[in-house]
């Protein structure tokens, strides 16, 4: 299983799901309307590496996180 | 490692005691500049203050990579944020520069303070009657962002 968690304001609960790469992950979370709005804004990190492609294989075990729009300071 | 150089407060931060610990620390290396910003919550929009969420995984990784850019110019980076809640006129935000040249310190100064904010993993939410706002409108999406879409 791959663990998603939402980071920030998202305020989701973290989904544990059978997926083996992030095109997978993407048409899971286009189905979810809790998520859909920040999917065009967040950035996604596997393992804690921000990613630049949706190209990228998920192994059982792995973490993916989604960063939605910063502001620290 | 960088423990001394990124520090993380909860609540706001101690800025004396990190800005003297750090001149302290380093002014014996031989830097002949040390630029040192410190961000001070304003009062506007009637917030109350400021409070930030951080992931310190990839805060760290971003970290590092300021890190090895600065050494490469033999400059050094520092930086302390805060945890949580920050009230109007306090500090939630420091960045500084040790180098030995002043005009790197400058340069540096500004490029390291710009990308913090278009890229370093922190939300930061206005404080209103009690309230956590996420300050959607002032933030930036990072670089690479909306691949899932």
């Amino acid at each position: 299983m791959v663990k998603i968690e939402f980071l920030g304001p998202i305020n989701k609960e973290s989904l544990s799901l059978d997926i083996s790469n992030l095109n997978e992950l993407s048409e899971v979370l286009k189905g979810d309307e809790t998520i859909t709005k920040w999917l065009e804004n967040c950035a996604v990190a596997v393992n804690d590496t921000l990613v630049s492609s949706k190209d990228v294989k998920l192994n059982d075990g792995d973490k993916v996180s989604l960063l939605p729009p910063v502001c620290g300071g | 490692m960088n423990s001394e150089k990124l520090r993380l407060y909860d609540g706001a931060l101690p800025v004396e005691e990190i800005t003297n610990y750090w001149y302290n620390e380093f002014k014996t290396s031989n830097y002949g500049a040390i630029i040192t910003f410190v961000g001070v919550v304003r009062d506007e929009n009637s917030i109350d203050g400021l409070s930030f969420d951080i992931y310190e995984p990839i805060l760290n990784s971003w970290f590092d990579g300021w890190q090895k850019k600065a050494n490469e110019k033999n400059a050094i980076v520092l930086m302390a944020h805060s945890r949580g809640d920050v009230l109007n006129h306090e500090s939630s935000y420091i960045a500084a520069v040790c180098s030995p040249k002043r005009r790197v310190a400058l340069e540096m100064i500004d490029e390291f303070v710009e990308d913090f904010k278009a890229n370093a993993p922190i939300w930061k939410y206005d404080i209103i009657d009690g309230k956590r706002v996420y300050a959607e409108d002032r933030s930036t999406p990072i670089s690479g962002a909306g691949i899932l879409s």
